[in-house]
């Protein structure tokens, strides 16, 4: 159930985060225990499960039925794709992506990491620290999350033991110490079954002093990266109405990618470089004083410049982003077809679509030791890997770990227009 | 000015919505909005507004016409195309039937929804829009859980759940070969309450029969239906006066009414916080089956 006090709810925030973990680690049940105890799962859909449950022959409502939705996979027992699920509590509003365990993993796990702000990666307590823990723990910093919530689920299974989960909590730090560096985690033991720690605190585990995972969604601070970031817009769409109002309107929409734009301030046009100052800002009817990170705005410009979809309006300040025709990129190939090095495919970065050749592959990572390997000749579905990445046109961007929205693109097959791989620009 | 250091959630959820509206302006040659008059529809025009202006939305309205409706959504619809000065396109499927396209369902459960989905393919491709918009929202129901923004669809109108695009940052692909037409959803991280807050937030304008109001109404397999012309009553059926709201509106023939004295939007907001009910559990169409709408979806349906 959400908030009732309609003030309050206007004031509320949005956090997305991303739920990753191996087959039978009770994803589902966390998930659809969040739901149910933050009452955002409605009467008729727990009847609904009720019911499923029964014919299931299972003797308790089962929660994970709750997030398991096409029938091919009931029948199966399986996800098959990323879902979304939403919730809210007083303070904040959520979007879970939720992402499969099994079959296709990177590529699933890639897409919902994308766009998330945090992500929970399960435990099984009698497991331990498994191979998939390495995994997504890996894809979620390498997609820059900066917050990664690990519950070590099933604790109700182990008898609730300190020294099982102490265990646990020090076999992850030792293997994710190479690439946890700037990323913030937290490490909660629960039952989701059982609700400990989720959204209450565990009387069996009063050991725990740390915050519940619920404590933890609520207050981690979902921080838009401004004041220091240098201004970057990229123009989604040129808009000239056909009206004598306003005949000699010309507005350039877009969304802030990262920064702050504010009338008189000096910026570029890149990739050409013309200079000029943003006369106006507005949303609709409404004039803006200014338009910080995220945020869908229509820019209007002193100099009647030629500017285009494609063209990123940035800052004339220093802060300029780098401009390249040639690129190193961390893939995550996703098709069936191998990527080679010699490929074609149309790159689609922030609002442009170029062509692009892979001149090379550079190295792969092994998903199970993170080692790089060399002398790779092709890259398969659920690969990653650096390759060399060459497009017909300069393209004006950020690193990926700087600017997740200047640094980030997307390959597509010139022949079935499918999305075949994600790219981190390095 | 000092920029808060953070957007609120119904101002990032319409800066999103924005974005995706512009990004179907921007790939599509042929796109449409699908508007049923319903308040998903109403948000998504208003959104679309807000995405161009001051220019005029750059994609037509198009209302597949059960022949079922609520006057005032009609009447609404009209008001709404002059005021934004939008082209109207009516796909009728009273004239899919005529023509013998469909065949109309019997019986006292007999729903216009089904035969709309032939209808709407029909036109999306008489006048080839290559991306119809539309208001659905991934917490309606669970198959729609799984939608993408930009959803594929093969020559046939299909929905093929393992075969959709994987939808990364902000990267919508809208590439397609001949004949292949694209479903855009831009409100798609929108729940019940969102819309509610937000059209409180921006004042937006509702047809009246979503607030409360008497009807002549009959009750059916545990809800409320209005007593329609359209609407074949059963022997044991009794039609008597109640005070009703909307809270969903489709079709005459599978819109439960809600027993209601909400007459402002405060009123509604403060209703949808206290039920205990999912707005499509007043969907008659949705309970034929537990996967009815993945059905429908597969066939086309948006």
């Amino acid at each position: 159930m959400e908030n009732t006090d309609t003030k309050g709810y206007l004031d509320m925030e949005l956090l997305r985060f991303t739920t990753a973990g191996s087959v039978d680690d009770g994803k589902s049940t966390l998930i659809g225990r969040l739901l149910y105890d933050s009452k955002s799962i409605f009467e008729d859909q727990l009847e609904a499960v009720e019911a499923a449950s029964r014919s299931c022959e299972n003797e308790e409502v089962n929660l994970a039925l709750l997030t398991d939705g096409l029938r091919s996979e009931r029948e199966q027992g399986i996800t098959i794709d990323v879902a979304y699920r939403y919730f809210a509590t007083p303070k904040r509003k959520f979007i879970i992506a939720d992402m499969p365990g099994h079959i296709q993993y990177t590529r699933n796990m890639v897409t919902g990491a994308s766009t998330a702000d945090l992500a929970v990666i399960l435990i099984d307590a009698r497991n331990g620290v498994v191979e998939q823990t390495v995994r997504h723990s890996y894809i979620a910093s390498l997609l820059g999350i900066s917050h990664i919530a690990v519950c070590v689920n099933k604790m109700d299974l182990v008898d609730y033991s300190r020294t099982v989960f102490e265990e646990i909590r020090s076999a992850y730090r030792r293997m994710s110490a190479d690439f946890i560096s700037g990323h913030i985690h937290f490490i909660i033991p629960i039952s989701a079954k059982l609700r400990d720690n989720v959204v209450d605190r565990s009387a069996p585990m009063a050991w725990y002093d740390g915050p519940t995972l619920m404590e933890l969604l609520e207050t981690v601070p979902v921080n838009r990266p401004q004041e220091h970031m240098g201004l970057r817009f990229p123009v989604q769409y040129v808009i000239r109405p056909i009206s004598d109002r306003f005949h000699d309107f010309r507005g350039y929409a877009g969304r802030v990618a990262s920064g702050i734009l504010r009338p008189g301030e000096e910026v570029v046009i890149l990739p050409r470089g013309q200079r000029t100052r943003i006369s106006g800002i507005s949303l609709a009817k409404q004039q803006l004083e200014a338009a910080g990170t995220g945020e869908s705005v229509t820019v209007e410009l002193s100099d009647d410049i030629d500017v285009s979809r494609g063209d990123l309006i940035a800052s004339a300040d220093g802060k300029e982003p780098l401009i390249a025709q040639n690129f190193r990129v961390t893939v995550c190939w996703f098709n069936q077809k191998p990527l080679r090095a010699g490929n074609r495919y149309l790159i689609r970065h922030t609002t442009q679509q170029v062509q692009g050749i892979v001149k090379s592959i550079d190295s792969r990572i092994d998903i199970e030791t993170l080692e790089e390997q060399t002398g790779v000749e092709s890259l398969a579905m659920n690969d990653i890997a650096t390759v060399s990445l060459k497009t017909s046109a300069a393209l004006a961007y950020d690193p990926y770990p700087v600017n997740r929205v200047t640094g980030s693109l997307i390959f597509i097959d010139p022949d079935t227009f499918e999305t075949v791989g994600a790219g981190m620009i390095i | 000015m000092k920029i808060p250091n953070k957007l609120t959630h119904l101002r990032e959820l319409e800066a999103e919505s924005m974005y995706v509206l512009r990004e179907v302006a921007a790939q599509f040659d042929r796109p449409a909005i699908l508007f049923s008059g319903g308040k998903d529809s109403i948000v998504l025009t208003h959104l679309a507004y807000k995405a161009f202006y001051p220019a005029q939305i750059p994609f037509p309205l198009v209302h597949i016409d059960t022949g079922h409706n609520f006057e005032e959504t009609i009447q609404y619809r009209d008001a709404l195309v002059e005021k934004l000065g939008a082209r109207l396109i009516v796909g009728s499927v009273q004239e899919s039937i005529d023509q013998g396209r469909v065949k109309e369902e019997t019986g006292y459960n007999a729903s216009r929804n089904r035969p709309q989905t032939v209808t709407l393919l029909d036109t999306i491709e008489k006048y080839k829009f290559d991306a119809a918009i539309g208001g659905v929202r991934r917490d309606e129901e669970k198959a729609r859980a799984k939608e993408r923004f930009f959803s594929h669809r093969d020559e046939f109108g299909q929905w093929d759940p393992r075969n959709q695009r994987p939808e990364l940052w902000g990267l919508y692909n809208g590439c397609k070969n001949v004949g292949e037409h694209f479903r855009v959803f831009p409100i798609s991280n929108w729940t019940e309450m969102d819309v509610w807050q937000y059209i409180y937030l921006e004042n937006i304008e509702m047809p009246s029969i979503y607030f409360t109001h008497q009807r002549r109404v009959f009750f059916r397999d545990g809800q409320w239906l209005a007593a329609e012309p359209c609407m074949k009553l059963k022997p044991d059926e009794t039609v008597e006066t109640r005070q009703v709201r909307c809270r969903t509106i489709g079709d005459i023939s599978c819109t439960g009414l809600t027993l209601s004295r909400a007459s402002s939007l405060e009123e509604i907001i403060n209703e949808i916080a206290a039920t205990r009910l999912t707005e499509r559990g007043s969907r008659a169409d949705d309970k034929r089956s537990e996967t009815a709408m993945e059905d429908r979806k597969i066939a086309g349906y948006f």
